[in-house]
């Protein structure tokens, strides 16, 4: 070993070798022409669970076309950046999913392939769809790049156990009975002086659970998140007196727990109304948590609305909640992708996966099966088709989103720590409007 | 310092009161880990009501925890191995050789720990892309791009570590091995590294630790089939579920490699640190 | 620290380590510099180290600053090779003190900066009296010595989502001890997580993170400190706390110019311990400089305004330590 380069290289050769094999070794995914890759969203209770429920159809999917479906379950905290490292590199799965509110966004990006052609034949053209669905799927008045794949709506969930101690006899209907009914269910069942039973639960620091409750209530009392020119109206006065609303069911009605400011997970407020430490919750579906805890109590009712009977915006119940799918633009695997997509959305298999994740079908084909034939999936069918609106088509949704959702999460900690004025409400949206009117 | 009684006083109360403060969130982890599900949901029981194993079984099916262990295992273990292998051979030229641009090299790479990695997340992983696009290789979803990310994120403290280690040693050790006709690179291997045992030790580890709990890189170079261990942490809390006491058991197995690494080699990573970086 | 690390050889005159490597140098004060030969051998050295260092350090951050002069958003992130140069623009909407994002961003990089002087300041307090306490001779040191290193061996996220867990409001370890076994706080159980609390919450966790980190560092130092020098002082009639300050301090400084430089970069960029206890958006009062980074490039998808943001921050970074270690770091070196 005298010459010292001698020993370098063979140095480097080893370590070359050892990331060499190490390469050969991890994320070989070969891309055969027969095998297309699925990023599939966590709709399940677990990423194992989710991928267990989708086999039997990608099973069935290969038997009848003999291409084989490399499937990946990415959750919701990575999917976005997955996405985005997807489009941005060119290098992505064949289809995949995206949560509906992304369409635009990743519309705008080009890198999907628009549903037209192929691709709108295989899925059957979109008037097998649910409409409201539907026009999840891209801006309007453009061609969509993504369909609707699995339908999802907010329904008011309740302990049944807990209403019949309270003597109620049945749900609200309106918001004011329902604030009415959430004071009869708010008490102190231990007898120290501080109520441990509670009308209501959400989510409080779920940023896009609150945001969603700012789209609807605003609606309901006649705002909009946004003018007719696209500008930001958050801090308008319906918006405010919308958000108000649902701030003032833990800052003056009381009848949320303060702890529920700090609830991030939704399926934790599940968790509170299983335990019968609250009586109601808006939810898109707990089943599956409430299967798992072996919990029966509950009953489902519309989300309570201004006035009884009201239509149009002020009769949104919902945004219209759901999973899309969509075929990457650089697939070298397009026909197959395609031929996934049409396979995914045909009505066998979406009886099949809209009943494993308790969630909605979106064509209306599946909709008649005996398995939606229950009183929870024909509520969550009628909030879905009748009472929702799709969150604002535009490509900074997700902004949006964390904007409006973090002025709630704030307010909702101040409520739990002090008081909220409604100059306080006004400030905070108007502070996320004008962090939105900056950023467009 | 000396031992009279006050010291002995301060002594015990101060450890006592580090010892509780590192111990609680220890003690919550692992007590967390052997309750059942319906016991966690409740307010926090520092004496379990039932204690289970369940836990500690249900997490290899939860999540496919056996694979991350092995993808993190491979992960760090090269990166450690390379990290250490490159900074060995760049600290020994900036304390024992004299070149043109030592000043700047060392400056440049010390320099990258200012960088906040949020900077260049995104950065790298479009250069990976270019890379890709131009040779094939493929970085992004691959063992060998995380690899090279985490050793080269480790390597500037190394080389920091070790340099100032290779300087502690005296020259005449070298020096006497050279006139036996080692040549210098020779010395280095037959000399300089026996001796320099501790240092190497603490760098590893330091290497190891650091690669072991990395999280963000690693989530967006990585697959499902790539996917490391710290980042198969997150999947026990899904948004529709959270499975706190399979999520602490998983982390006590995640953990426990690293801790009993760590024990075994400790004592030389005092010995190590004491003559190299700190001086 | 570069320049005593790097360039001089540690001369560890008249020390009688206790725990001295072999072959520890036993008088190497100025040993004669040797004529450097012409020779390839130190790049061969180097290279591979350059290498890397280039390709994911220097290479991404170049990148990430000439990102700071373009538009990319979701429009062009296919194409981002050709994104449209938009000179100051970025600079312009977006650190504008006027505007909001301007005023959120240099709000937050006072409030890291206040982050980062208690986290590092307290985990150096820590650190240090773990190490000066472990020094001396007794029963059970070995032990606790390991014990006391646990929160920096644990992956990030575990010592974070331990805390998160505890610091749970109606249900965690944190209240119940405080509230319920100390009745602190008038009976109310506060919110750790929420509000101006959660600023102190993911402090506590950060430091018990560093902490560990710092006391390993300091317990090194110490180990060069022969006990004979103490008990010369004691027998001067020296008071324990004229030890620590007169022994103690000045023997641990050289060290610890390099050890609040690192903390302080590490606590200043500081992302994972937020992220896991708040997801991508932190309380007002408790975000710090990476996260809100992280929000207005990857959140929004305009890493233009992130890349802008980050331009500032390494320039500000850069001065800092620039300064520090002309400041602060020579005087470490003339002890060498």
């Amino acid at each position: 070993m005298k010459n010292p380069l001698k020993v370098l290289s063979a140095l480097t050769a080893v370590a070359s070798l050892a990331l060499g094999l190490s390469a050969c070794g991890g994320g070989g995914a070969a891309a055969s022409s027969d095998t297309i890759t699925y990023w599939a969203s966590d709709q399940g209770n677990s990423l194992d669970d989710t991928a267990a429920k989708l086999k039997p159809s990608l099973d069935r999917f290969t038997e009848k076309t003999g291409v084989k479906v490399n499937l990946e379950v990415i959750s919701w905290t990575d999917l976005y950046n997955r996405i985005l490292t997807a489009v941005t590199s060119g290098d992505g799965p064949d289809v995949l999913n995206i949560g509906n509110t992304w369409a635009v966004t990743l519309q705008e990006t080009g890198a999907f392939e628009p549903v037209e052609g192929a691709l709108l034949e295989a899925v059957g053209g979109k008037d097998r769809f649910l409409k409201t669905s539907w026009s999840t799927g891209g801006a309007a008045g453009k061609t969509p790049t993504s369909v609707p794949l699995y339908g999802l709506a907010y329904n008011m969930y309740y302990n049944t156990k807990l209403f019949k101690e309270a003597g109620i006899e049945k749900a609200p209907v309106t918001w004011e009975e329902f604030v009415a009914d959430a004071k009869k269910l708010t008490k102190d069942t231990n007898g120290d002086g501080k109520p441990d039973q509670w009308g209501f639960t959400a989510a409080g620091a779920s940023v896009s659970a609150n945001s969603h409750q700012a789209f609807i209530r605003g609606l309901q009392n006649g705002g909009t998140l946004f003018d007719k020119d696209g500008k930001p109206t958050f801090d308008s006065d319906p918006q405010v007196a919308g958000v108000k609303q649902f701030i003032d069911l833990m800052a003056n009605d009381k009848v949320m727990s303060p702890s529920d400011a700090e609830i991030s997970q939704g399926s934790q407020k599940v968790d509170n109304v299983i335990n019968g430490k609250a009586a109601m919750m808006f939810d898109q579906s707990p089943l599956k948590n409430f299967d798992a805890r072996g919990f029966k109590d509950w009953a489902v009712a519309p989300i309570p609305m201004l006035a009884a009977g009201a239509t149009g915006d002020a009769g949104t119940q919902s945004h219209v909640a759901g999973i899309n799918l969509s075929v990457f633009k650089n697939s070298k695997n397009k026909e197959n992708a395609i031929k996934l997509a049409g396979f995914l959305t045909s009505d066998a298999e979406q009886v099949a996966l809209n009943k494993s994740y308790s969630s909605l079908p979106v064509v209306t084909g599946a909709s008649s099966d005996a398995a939606f034939q229950t009183p929870e999936v024909k509520a969550k069918n009628d909030a879905l088709a009748n009472h929702s609106v799709p969150m604002p088509l535009i490509a900074k949704e997700g902004q949006m989103e964390t904007l409006t959702g973090t002025a709630i999460k704030n307010l909702f900690a101040k409520a739990a720590t002090g008081t909220v004025s409604d100059a306080d409400i006004k400030a905070a949206l108007k502070d996320a409007n004008n962090q939105m009117a900056a950023a467009q | 310092m000396i031992e009279t009684r006050n010291f002995r006083i301060l002594r015990n109360v101060v450890l006592t009161i580090l010892s509780l403060w590192v111990a609680i969130p220890l003690y919550v982890v692992v007590s967390t880990s052997l309750k059942p599900l319906k016991d966690v949901a409740g307010l926090f029981q520092w004496i379990p009501r039932e204690i289970t194993a369940s836990p500690y079984l249900d997490i290899w099916t939860t999540v496919p925890l056996a694979k991350y262990f092995q993808n993190s295992l491979i992960i760090t273990v090269c990166a450690t191995v390379c990290s250490v292998t490159v900074a060995v051979l760049a600290a020994y030229a900036i304390a024992r050789l004299q070149f043109k641009g030592k000043r700047a090299f060392s400056l440049t790479v010390l320099s990258t720990q200012m960088f906040p990695g949020i900077l260049f997340l995104l950065p790298l992983y479009l250069i990976f892309t270019q890379i890709r696009n131009l040779t094939g290789l493929q970085l992004q979803g691959s063992y060998l791009g995380l690899i090279i990310t985490y050793m080269t994120f480790t390597l500037p403290f190394a080389i920091w570590m070790l340099s100032g280690y290779f300087a502690s040693i005296p020259k005449e050790l070298e020096e006497a091995s050279m006139i036996d006709g080692t040549g210098r690179m020779g010395a280095l291997f037959r000399v300089i590294l026996p001796v320099a045992k501790p240092g190497i030790i603490a760098v590893a580890v330091y290497s190891f630790i650091s690669a072991w709990g990395e999280v963000l890189f690693a989530s967006v170079l990585t697959n499902e089939a790539t996917k490391t261990l710290s980042l198969g942490l997150k999947s026990y809390a899904s948004e529709s579920d959270v499975f706190w006491n399979q999520l602490m058991a998983a982390s006590v197995v995640v953990s426990l490699p690293v801790l009993i690494g760590f024990i075994l080699v400790q004592k030389h990573l005092v010995a190590g640190l004491s003559a190299g970086a700190v001086k | 620290m570069t320049h005593s690390a790097l360039e001089s050889s540690p001369a560890d005159a008249g020390r009688s380590a206790p725990n001295p490597a072999p072959g520890q140098p036993e008088n190497v004060t100025a040993p004669p510099a040797r004529k450097p030969r012409r020779s390839f051998l130190p790049y061969g050295l180097i290279l591979p180290a350059a290498i890397l260092e280039i390709l994911i350090h220097i290479g991404p951050m170049l990148l990430g600053i000439w990102i700071a002069f373009i538009s990319l958003t979701q429009l062009n992130l296919t194409n981002w090779l050709n994104a449209p140069f938009v000179g100051l623009q970025n600079f312009i909407n977006g650190l504008n003190p006027e505007s909001t994002i301007g005023q959120a961003f240099f709000s937050t990089v006072g409030r890291t900066l206040g982050y980062t002087i208690l986290v590092v300041g307290f985990s150096w307090i820590l650190g240090m009296a773990g190490a000066v306490f472990l020094s001396s001779n007794f029963k059970g040191r070995a032990i606790l010595r390991t014990f006391f290193l646990i929160p920096y061996a644990l992956p990030a996220y575990v010592g974070t989502i331990a805390w998160a867990f505890m610091f749970n409001q109606r249900d965690g370890a944190v209240n119940q001890i405080l509230v319920d076994t100390f009745h602190l706080f008038g009976d109310e159980r506060p919110f750790w997580l929420l509000g101006q609390n959660s600023f102190g919450a993911m402090i506590v966790v950060n430091i018990w993170q560093l902490w560990p980190f710092a006391f390993l560092m300091l317990m090194a130092a110490l180990q060069n400190v022969p006990n004979d020098v103490y008990e010369a002082a004691a027998i001067d009639g020296a008071s324990l706390w004229q030890q620590f300050r007169t022994i103690t301090l000045p023997m641990v400084r050289p060290a610890n110019g390099v050890l609040l430089m690192v903390m302080s970069l590490w606590t200043f960029n500081q992302f994972n311990i937020p992220f896991v206890l708040f997801g991508a958006s932190s309380p007002k009062e408790a975000t710090l400089v990476s996260p809100l980074i992280y929000q207005n490039s990857f959140g929004s998808w305009n890493f233009g305004l992130g890349g802008a943001m980050s331009v500032l921050l390494l320039i500000a970074l850069f001065i800092a330590s620039a300064f520090y270690i002309r400041m602060v770091l020579p005087k470490g070196a003339d002890n060498d």
